[in-house]
């Protein structure tokens, strides 16, 4: 039975999912105490606040292979650390903008705010962002963004 | 060209002479005509080897990190271009303006030595430039360019004015004019996310990690770099993957992003040509666009867009590529 | 050599329901670096901690990893488990297999596989993890009340009371505020003075409270518990401990033009004055503005009539420098500048004043001795039409986005007291909602329309002009849909208020930060109202947000039990988890500081050996620890990387997102 399933096996990104410690994790563990379903490959990373996460970080995810790469914080204006996620904000739409430029498609960054009260929420944004990314494919270019030999 | 440079060994000469600056830097005589090399001359005489021309192009604000930890005042030529590499730098406290000397020069755009050889001239001689044309020496014969296509790339689309001056040296004004430096830029906005990564994966391919974007990058002026740095998690040596390998340049533009004066050094110095000045581009234009016009270096003091924010910033999943905009 | 345990809970079947958690124990056997994995019913039972603490021992475990709940739930719990077991409780990491895994996910191999790379993921990450030590600062047992009104004076108070010294640093020649320019207050209006005065004297008299009038802050050092400040006591030219507020000096003084500020500038005053009667402290001040002796230097004439000698014209501008644990900001409002509303005819028109200034025609102690006279002939308004939110919820761009919240409030106010006084005078009120939420505010309201026969329009005006001496209100009547204009004799404006201007230095010397209409921002809108996001800064009173009397006074009250709840620490406990910068990868360049929202950068020269013998001096960022709040935005603006965060380091993150990209 496991063996017809594992042949059969459509494609499942991976997606690794920053989330602030005081908002958007809260948030997952709402979604979870909920009972919230939303697909097992979204792997979440814990940073303090969305402004911890620092573009090479990302950078690093895609090139180890993520196929989709999210980022949660509090709503603006409501960051634990006052002004955290503005610069969050600025710094994700100037990266993501500039992914896109280099050929990784918008649609496989994301940012979201997402409360603590938002359970709801987190779970159907990720299974939105899985379902993008799932249609898109598989993400190879940020690991072969130059060809060297043997790759 | 020539009374500039005259005029600029004149002051040179006399700044060194009454003691008013211990040194100046500018430029000297190369190997050939079309090689000369940013240089600190500390007395009268080493500035028999001062030129001042068509291929100067360099930027000397960088230098200044370094020589202005020497003793008493320094001295310095600055086109207009540098000047704005030479204000971020005091900004971030890495040169002490109280000991600097700022002497504007006139610029009137600097000439290409690759894009003159690739037009048929193999050996050049000499140089001379007479309004839009560009009469170059040669052994075999001398052939008159159209300078708008021999001039370096950061000057094809530069109107960059001084934004810092002691005294100025500006014999001849440079006519005001329209550019769109974006263009290239916006080409490429406008092709498909398959045919913007071949390009870049083309151009990215040819890198040889000579460092030397990096190291004539005004904005590059880390006392360590974060390439080098074993705790930023991207160091070559800590990482035995090829994160860096493959996103060197990614994270270069990313780091240099509000800083970057536009300068071009980055796309001139490349030996294998990649038009590095794209990527920085890219951020000044978004910059631009989502936060209002921004120029770094215009000012030495404030903070840059990625150190401020507004409350209505644009969201990061509306911003890409100015399509949903 | 790492040596990782690994502890795997079940949470009953809360987890072991979907994720194989015996075979996630037994996978991360085989991990390198772990020595000891386990798995257990409840890890945070008593015997579950027990199994942890025996395991670090047993196996002398440099780091452990335990596979349960949230670690918003029992990270602490594990931290206290591993220190009394003497492994440094930064040493744990928390994979969330129970919120993030076993309750969303169905299938039990998708669940198990995704709890060995979360389990994977926290083992990559507690290999770089460092022992941190919560570090102490100490307490200055002493706090600041910046502002005098009755906002400050309430947190002074009770702070005082609960035997702290306090000093209350007020930029007027008297504390009492704008509360003391009142009238009556609603909703029970009583005497404004009646129920501030007393208030002011118990401040005067309470030997835990030093009043600093007439001064300012000016420049503010330190962290939490650790503050350092310096303020500037300005010039008065009357020698506050001689003083015995006689006021012979503001018979005697020839200059009486100055304007009367605490009159709304309706009538005038000496140039040696006391603000008000009740004035604390009731000490005359010189308005060098105003004085003949120091603009000329001839005059001195109260000098000659003060009996105690109190008068000294070459008085100059002091310093003091005190320490404080904690600091109150309460800096108050001040009504709109109303050049931008010309319409209201404010500047062309003595007739048509602000609601402030209204309280001062109404008061006894005001320029008409209480009787409500129309400034400019001295009669008895007979008409009097109020038009409200005069720059407030205005988003034109002229006035201010937000409600001013009390106004609705003091204008059924004014309207009942006049109605009351004057039963002969006609009021109308322009308005466009009525905003009464507040126990007995509804009530109050009502009393005016139904009672006091005060008539309500719903509607904005358009112009307010002058037409043969009377002053033509035009607006319109949205309930019976047509345009009125009321023939008035005096008009009120319900101009909005706004932070006093001084804030923004404030802010700005202690970090605070502060919103687009210069609210100062509280720490979290809802579940921390009074606190700043600097530590030991607390805001009371409008300088937060608009509020009225009994708002600002139990948000002062607030303010003084955190303040409380500070001062009797003798240390502080400082979170472990803040940015440091590596010194010698520091460039100086100040972006981190740019983006500090707690102002815990501060750069400094130090010296750095380059090679050869030789050495130089750089400028290197510095970061307070006590300050410091550990978000990380300082770390991604460095340019070398030369920042880090303690405990969720670059390589931490990095390596979890390997980690979990791991194929």
């Amino acid at each position: 039975m496991q063996e017809v399933t594992t042949e059969k096996k459509e494609f499942v990104p991976n997606i690794v999912a920053f989330c602030c410690n005081w908002c958007s994790y809260a948030g997952a563990d709402l979604a979870g105490s909920s009972r919230l379903t939303y697909p097992a490959n979204v792997k979440i990373i814990r940073v303090p606040c969305s402004c911890r996460v620092n573009p090479s970080f990302v950078l690093k995810a895609f090139q180890q292979g993520a196929d989709g790469v999210i980022l949660c914080g509090c709503h603006p204006g409501d960051c634990h650390y006052v002004t955290g996620n503005y610069y969050t904000r600025r710094r994700m739409a100037l990266l993501y903008s500039f992914l896109n430029y280099l050929g990784i498609e918008k649609e496989r960054t994301r940012l979201e705010w997402v409360s603590a009260a938002e359970g709801a929420r987190f779970s159907a944004v990720m299974n939105d962002f899985v379902k993008t990314v799932t249609d898109l494919g598989e993400n190879k270019r940020l690991t072969d963004l130059r060809v060297k030999e043997g790759e | 060209m020539k009374e500039v440079e005259l005029k600029m060994k004149e002051r040179a000469k006399a700044l060194l002479e009454s003691g008013e600056v211990a040194r100046v830097v500018g430029w000297k005589k190369g190997d050939f005509c079309f090689d000369p090399s940013p240089a600190t001359f500390e007395t009268v005489d080493e500035l028999n080897e001062f030129v001042y021309d068509y291929f100067c192009g360099a930027n000397l604000s960088k230098y200044l990190i370094q020589i202005a930890k020497k003793e008493g005042k320094t001295a310095v030529f600055l086109k207009p271009c540098d000047t704005y590499s030479f204000n971020q730098l005091v900004k971030e406290h890495r040169i002490d303006r109280e000991k600097i000397y700022v002497i504007a020069v006139e610029c009137l755009a600097k000439l290409d030595i690759e894009k003159i050889k690739a037009a048929g001239v193999s050996v050049v001689t000499g140089v001379e430039v007479v309004d839009k044309d560009v009469n170059v020496s040669s052994p075999y014969g001398n052939v008159t360019l159209y300078k708008p296509d021999v001039v370096l790339t950061k000057c094809a689309t530069c109107n960059k004015t001084h934004q810092v001056k002691d005294e100025e040296i500006i014999l001849h004004q440079r006519p005001a004019r329209e550019v769109d430096r974006f263009a290239e830029v916006v080409k490429l906005e406008n092709m498909t996310p398959d045919e913007r990564f071949a390009f870049w994966r083309e151009q990215l391919s040819k890198c040889i990690r000579c460092n030397a974007c990096r190291n004539v990058c005004p904005a590059c002026s880390c006392v360590k770099c974060v390439f080098d740095n074993p705790n930023s998690g991207i160091a070559a040596k800590a990482n035995d993957d090829k994160f860096e390998e493959q996103l060197f340049h990614v994270i270069r533009a990313f780091h240099v992003s509000g800083r970057c004066t536009d300068c071009g050094e980055c796309s001139r110095v490349c030996p294998q040509n990649i038009p590095l000045h794209l990527l920085n581009r890219k951020f000044i234009k978004d910059i631009d666009t989502n936060y209002g016009e921004y120029q770094a270096g215009e000012t030495s003091e404030g903070k840059t867009p990625l150190t401020s924010y507004t409350e209505s910033d644009i969201e990061p999943n509306d911003a890409v590529n100015g399509e949903a905009k | 050599m790492q040596r990782i345990g690994v502890f795997i809970c079940w949470c009953g079947s809360n987890i072991s329901a979907t994720v194989d958690v015996v075979k996630v124990a037994e996978a991360m056997k085989n991990e390198p670096g772990v020595v000891y994995s386990a798995n257990y019913q409840y890890m945070c039972s008593e015997n579950g901690q027990q199994l942890i603490k025996q395991a670090i021992k047993e196996h002398n475990l440099t780091g452990i990893v335990v596979g349960a709940c949230s670690p918003r739930m029992h990270e602490a719990t594990f931290r206290k488990t591993a220190e009394a077991a003497g492994l440094n409780p930064y040493m744990v990491e928390i994979a969330n297999i129970r919120e993030h895994c076993s309750w969303i996910h169905k299938d039990m191999d998708e669940a198990t596989e995704k709890a060995i790379i979360l389990v994977r993921t926290a083992i990559a990450k507690v290999k770089l993890n460092a022992p941190l030590m919560a570090g102490e600062s100490p307490v200055i047992k002493r706090a600041l009340v910046i502002g005098g009104g009755i906002a400050g004076i309430q947190a002074a108070l009770d702070i005082a009371d609960a035997g702290f010294e306090v000093d209350i640093v007020e930029k007027n020649a008297t504390i009492g505020g704008r509360m003391a320019q009142l009238d009556k207050t609603f909703p029970t209006l009583d005497c404004s003075a009646c129920i501030l005065t007393p208030k002011m004297v118990d401040c005067a008299q309470h030997e835990k409270i030093d009043i600093l009038t007439y001064s300012e802050v000016e420049d503010v050092k330190g962290f939490v518990g650790n503050f350092s400040v310096k303020i500037r006591r300005k010039a008065r030219y009357v020698d506050e401990s001689k003083c015995t507020g006689c006021k012979v000096c503001m018979e005697k003084c020839p200059s009486k033009k100055g304007l009367n500020a605490f009159n709304m500038n309706l009538n005038t005053r000496p140039a040696i004055y006391i603000p008000f009667a009740q004035a604390i402290p009731n000490v005359a001040v010189i308005d060098p503005e105003q004085c003949i002796k120091l603009k000329t230097g001839k005059c001195g004439i109260c000098q000659k009539f003060c009996g105690v000698g109190a008068i000294d014209y070459e008085q100059k501008d002091t310093f003091v420098e005190r320490q404080y644990g904690a600091i109150v900001v309460a800096t108050g409002y001040k009504p709109i500048d109303l050049d931008a509303f010309n319409e209201y005819g404010y500047n062309d028109n003595k007739d048509v004043v602000t609601s402030l200034e209204l309280e001062r025609l109404m008061n006894a102690a005001g320029p008409t001795n209480g009787v409500l006279l129309r400034p400019s002939d001295g009669k008895h308004p007979k008409v009097i039409t109020f038009i409200q939110c005069v720059g407030s919820r205005d988003s034109s761009g002229c006035g201010k986005p937000y409600c001013s919240k009390i106004c609705c409030m003091y204008t059924a106010k004014h309207a009942m007291l006049i109605r009351e006084k004057y039963p002969d005078t006609e009021v109308h009120v322009f308005y466009i909602d009525v905003r009464t939420p507040g126990k007995n505010y509804d009530e109050f309201f009502r009393r005016a329309v139904e009672q006091y026969g005060v008539d309500y329009i719903k509607g904005m005006v358009g112009k307010v002009y002058n037409e043969n001496g009377k002053l033509m209100v035009q607006g319109s009547n949205l309930i019976d849909n047509e345009q009125v204009t009321i023939e008035s004799d005096l008009v009120v404006l319900a101009a909005a208020i706004e932070p006093e201007p001084s804030v923004r230095k404030v802010a700005t010397l202690l970090t605070a930060s502060i919103d687009t209409n210069n609210f100062l921002t509280e720490s979290h809108a809802k579940l921390r109202p009074v606190e700043s996001p600097t530590a030991g800064v607390y805001l009371a009173g409008v300088c937060q947000g608009p509020k009225d009397i009994p708002e600002t006074v139990s948000q002062a009250s607030a303010c003084a039990a955190k303040v409380i709840g500070l001062l009797v620490k003798d240390k502080l406990k400082t979170n472990p988890c803040v940015a440091t910068p590596d010194e010698s990868m520091c460039n100086g360049c100040s972006q981190c500081a740019n983006v500090c929202a707690y102002g815990a950068i501060t750069y400094v020269d130090k010296e750095f050996r380059i090679g050869g013998g030789k050495t130089e001096v750089r400028r290197v960022a510095s970061v307070n620890p006590a300050v410091c709040q550990g978000c990380g935005a300082c770390t991604v603006t460095c340019p070398s990387g030369a920042m880090d965060l303690k405990g969720f380091s670059s390589k931490q993150i990095m390596s979890e997102v390997e980690a979990i990209c791991k194929k």
